[in-house]
């Protein structure tokens, strides 16, 4: 294909943009949930979230300053207020703009509106004005301007906080986060170190029913956890474990189990045989061989699995609805939370995108931090 | 106890518990039980030998089967029985199946699962394979995989609420905020659409976000295997005259025809279990049920455990053909 595409650089175009093409499709969806978190409500149900990562045309109104307070005698007779409208930092390029509602493209910027009875202002195009008239027209409350105005992008962290550590908040995704992060360890840890010596056995130790059990392995592999979730919770009902912490990680660590198993095994066999052997002639035992040299070396599958397990009990849904939460509500994760306020708040984007994104947040960032050992995973545990 | 510290407990204790026990009993098996000394020597060695895979072997076992093996046929049990006042049940033959065949809403479930089945397994690993291909000589290619990847990241709720923004819709007369009616909008349509309630059609929509899910997948497996294939087979091919559709689809495709296998069989399996993306964004309303999230209503809604049961049994029998043919092919490369 190199020396083909090299040759030809309309093809090496055409390829860079389908695959540009390929990855803004992809990354679209994700990205629209970003920005909109870093919107408020008004904005994102007044415009698409595509439109906010350009400057915008808006019609705004806005206020001159109090001439009771600003007004300068500049002639006799003759009082002038003059200002900006937008205040210091909020820029914006106004490009038509007017006095009433109904008009307000009435007026070019830097032409001189007569309101009537010698009474002017002028708008130039960063907001200043200069108000002008006799001393009854110049009182009262300052002068209503409506303007079309380019807005440049505005973001806000707010959401981020009020969804986080607002005291106030019913949607309480910080316990959420904890509860989760309760989960998701214990039931990351546990699994490994109870399949890592199943998987040695099953590379390295030689009995009857060796092949059996690997296959029964491969077969649990795909065993829908559908069919586990009455067996199981009446028999931690009736063991007195109910629904819970406990619950929950047990349950994680158990359908855990045969992708552990799988991905250890298949990485332990291909360990080169003769660091066994000979660890075996000099009289190791098996746990010290176990511990000692098989631990350290299975490391990249060991960090496999453990990113798998991560991401699969952090995202999950299901099992935390079966074996954790109860009617109290107190361990909710933040998949439920989220269910949750799609069901009740559907149209509080801000509040939505921004839990989402807190809940997306941290897998995404073990994602592109062990990606590597997320790959080598995944052709173990898939390509035979 | 606090949640948090009650973790921690039970990582030391599990940790501990597990190390504990895989030294003690290994020392309880080499010191006291059969000592590689004193007359019985070659005997011990022997039989320790025999019992330490077992040793090993036993957290796991004991975790598989009362986790995986046993409700497998505690669920058969169960959607045999059905039931009746006073917490007792009775054995009720077929009846749960016969019923929950009458039913309206799981014969919908399993017309939109089989839907699913064709669609998104074909789907994931097209997409994947053009994408694995189109990067795979690209001086970016490893970011846009990347990218592409990324998804496998998000959870089924974060992703469905990625796209119910896309298929927000708005009053005809504001601005669309769901780029997809925004989209429909600008290229003509009339009324802004409510995409999930459109019956049949949904289904797409809820399919389009396990694909974006499933396609990274299936493109790092895929671009895997492409890397795989010998340079001189398409070297041959480019001597030969071959255009790139040819080297594509002639040379590339049916060297890696095994591992295109595993990807659709293990997307299949990931499809057949969906729940979560239907249940946050329609529940199964407007026509869009599927099994798992049928199943679910049926067991934790309605609480009715035989017909939920036998409908966990319909999903087992659906993936048993993966099984069958992963323990077949697990069990040829063994030999």
């Amino acid at each position: 294909m190199d020396s083909l595409a090299g040759k030809k650089p309309l093809v090496v175009w055409a390829l860079n943009l389908s695959v540009l093409a390929l990855v803004l499709l992809w990354i679209f969806p994700t990205l629209g949930l970003f920005v909109s978190s870093f919107r408020t409500n008004e904005q994102i149900t007044s415009s698409g979230w595509w439109a906010s990562l350009f400057p915008a045309e808006q019609t705004l109104q806005l206020r001159a300053l109090d001439p009771d307070d600003f007004r300068i005698e500049t002639a006799t007779g003759v009082f002038t207020v003059e200002g900006n409208l937008f205040e210091e930092g909020e820029a914006a390029d106004i490009s038509r703009w007017g006095t009433s509602s109904r008009a307000p493209d009435a007026y070019a910027v830097g032409e001189t509106a007569d309101l009537g009875e010698g009474e002017t202002i002028t708008l130039a195009t960063d907001g200043a004005y200069i108000w002008q008239g006799n001393d009854d027209q110049i009182s009262g409350r300052g002068q209503r301007m409506f303007v079309v105005a380019t807005v440049p992008p505005e973001f806000t962290g707010d959401n981020y906080n009020n969804v986080l550590f607002s005291p106030t908040n019913s949607e309480n995704m910080a316990k959420a986060f904890f509860n989760t992060l309760t989960v998701v360890i214990p039931s990351t840890i546990i699994p490994i170190l109870i399949a890592a010596f199943a998987a040695y056995a099953l590379a390295w130790m030689d009995f009857p029913g060796r092949a059996l059990l690997i296959a029964a392995v491969v077969a649990l592999l795909v065993v829908p956890l559908q069919l586990a979730l009455i067996p199981l919770l009446s028999l931690h009902n009736a063991i007195g474990i109910g629904k819970g912490y406990l619950g929950v990680w047990m349950a994680h660590t158990g359908f855990g189990l045969p992708l552990a198993i799988y991905l250890l095994r298949n990485y332990m066999v291909g360990l080169p045989r003769d660091i066994i052997e000979n660890a075996r002639v000099d009289g190791a035992t098996e746990f010290q061989i176990f511990t000692k040299i098989i631990l350290p070396l299975s490391f990249p599958a060991l960090a496999s699995f453990a990113i798998f397990q991560f991401l699969w009990t952090w995202n999950d849904l299901l099992v935390a609805l079966v074996f954790l939460i109860d009617s109290s509500g107190q361990t909710t994760v933040m998949t439920k939370q989220i269910v949750e306020l799609l069901g009740t708040r559907g149209g509080d984007w801000e509040v939505l995108a921004t839990s989402a994104f807190v809940s997306i947040a941290v897998p995404l960032l073990v994602f592109f931090m062990m990606q590597r050992y997320l790959v080598r995973g995944l052709l173990a545990g898939s390509v035979k | 106890m606090h949640p948090a510290l009650l973790g921690v407990v039970t990582i030391v204790i599990g940790v501990t518990g597990c190390v504990g026990y895989f030294y003690g009993a290994n020392l309880l098996l080499d010191k006291v039980l059969f000592p590689a000394a004193g007359p019985n020597i070659g005997r011990n060695i022997n039989r320790r030998e025999a019992i330490r895979p077992w040793i090993f072997l036993f957290p796991a076992m004991l975790g598989l089967g009362l986790y995986l093996a046993y409700p497998v046929f505690a669920t058969l049990r169960l959607s045999f029985l059905e039931r009746i006042p006073g917490n007792e049940y009775v054995f009720v033959g077929l009846k749960n199946y016969r019923q929950m065949f009458a039913e309206d809403k799981f014969m919908e479930a399993l017309r939109n699962n089989i839907l699913w089945l064709v669609v998104v397994p074909a789907a994931s690993t097209a997409f994947g394979l053009l994408a694995a291909q189109l990067t795979d000589r690209l001086r970016w290619g490893n970011i846009a995989k990347s990218i592409i990847f990324m998804p496998m990241a998000i959870s089924f709720v974060g992703a469905a609420v990625i796209f119910k923004l896309i298929y927000e819709a708005r009053p005809e007369d504001v601005a669309q905020i769901g780029v997809l009616n925004a989209l429909y909008m600008q290229f003509g349509g009339d009324t802004p659409q409510q995409w999930l309630t459109i019956p049949f059609w949904n289904n797409f929509f809820l399919m389009a976000v396990l694909i974006w899910i499933q396609t990274g997948f299936a493109m790092v497996i895929l671009s895997a295997a492409l890397r795989g294939i010998p340079e001189e087979t398409i070297e041959a091919a480019v001597i030969d005259g071959a255009n790139p559709f040819q080297i594509f689809f002639k040379i590339k495709v049916p060297q890696i025809t095994s591992t295109i296998v595993v990807v659709w069989t293990t997307i299949t399996i990931a499809t057949l279990k969906v729940f979560d993306i239907v249940f946050a964004m329609t529940n199964g309303q407007w026509e869009t049920q599927v099994l798992a999230n049928y199943m679910y209503t049926k067991m934790f809604v309605a609480r009715d455990w035989g017909i939920g049961s036998a409908s966990a049994m319909i999903i087992m029998l659906l993936v048993m053909p993966i099984l069958v043919w992963n323990v077949y092919n697990a069990r040829k490369e063994m030999r």
